[in-house]
């Protein structure tokens, strides 16, 4: 194999290491965002599981009880928790 | 048997558990999704998801004590948190490096088997009697059909079909104990011996 052909298979694998690092960058940072998105849409959906939105008469339980904000809460601490870490290490592995 | 209102409804505590189980989700599929050997760069994410399992465990012996109406339910409470916390010991001690056998995965399909098994054994209504009912098996079935992912991933720690398919598990399971309701209807059948219909 000429020095040509090597220099030129080993950019192309390069370039698809780098794709595949960035595909799994973009991954992780839309985990937390779609996670949120998925508890707004709930929420939408079925406004009567917030009892927030009409909270009069409400017992101290059902007031903390508000599912749909359970899973934007997790969306939330995993974009800012988790992620960033995650994407800091796979951007240091790759280089 | 819930006390004069003072705990609450079985329903929250579900949904509780459900966040649990949906953030064990994320992470197991941001672990896969970027790999072991990234996932284990930071020593504590490597307790993350193990900690996570152990104190669900943990947490699930109060449900035991609080919420037993029956005799089956105090068993099958019993039996989660003994498992979960199994799994999630074993899972702590691969992470530390004391356990080095990829063999202990295993403790977690283990984990899942039994879960089902409690879930189909502790519901005695039908599919349809209600919301909760449907959930209970639904929950069981997903549990046992799931239990495959963690027995490949002990045999191919490496699968990511194995992987993928253990932290969609999760999802589901979250998905599910947050559609319950202590007394609803499923896909408009709801029994006349079930109460009263929530939405």
């Amino acid at each position: 194999m000429s020095a040509d052909i090597a220099h030129r298979l080993q950019g192309e694998r390069e370039k698809e290491r780098t794709a595949a690092r960035s595909a799994r960058v973009r991954a992780v940072l839309a985990m937390g965002p779609a996670t949120v998105v998925a508890g707004i849409v709930w929420a939408l959906v079925q406004p009567w599981r917030l009892t927030l939105l009409h909270p009069h008469g409400q017992g101290l339980w059902w007031l903390l009880a508000e599912p749909p904000l359970y899973v934007a809460l997790v969306g939330v601490l995993f974009r800012l928790f988790i992620a960033p870490g995650l994407v800091e290490d796979l951007e240091d592995a790759g280089r | 048997m819930i006390v004069a209102g003072i705990e609450p409804q079985a329903e929250m505590v579900h949904w509780w558990f459900a966040t649990g189980v949906l953030i064990l989700g994320l992470l197991f599929f941001a672990e896969t999704i970027v790999g072991k050997e990234v996932w284990a760069r930071r020593p504590w994410r490597r307790y993350l998801w193990p900690g996570l399992l152990f104190l669900l465990g943990v947490l699930m012996w109060p449900v035991m004590a609080l919420y037993t109406n029956s005799m089956i339910h105090m068993v099958a409470h019993g039996s989660w948190a003994q498992v979960l916390m199994i799994s999630g010991a074993a899972e702590l001690g691969v992470a530390r490096g004391k356990l080095h056998s990829q063999y202990w995965r295993l403790t977690v399909a283990a984990a899942m088997i039994i879960s089902g098994t409690a879930f189909l054994v502790h519901e005695q209504n039908g599919w349809y009697f209600a919301r909760a009912a449907f959930l209970h098996h639904a929950l069981g079935w997903t549990l046992l059909v799931a239990s495959v992912f963690p027995l490949a991933q002990a045999f191919r720690p490496r699968s990511t079909v194995a992987a993928s398919g253990f932290a969609a598990t999760f999802i589901v399971i979250a998905v599910l104990l947050y559609c319950d309701r202590d007394s609803a209807a499923i896909l408009g059948h709801f029994s006349t011996f079930a109460g009263v219909p929530h939405r």
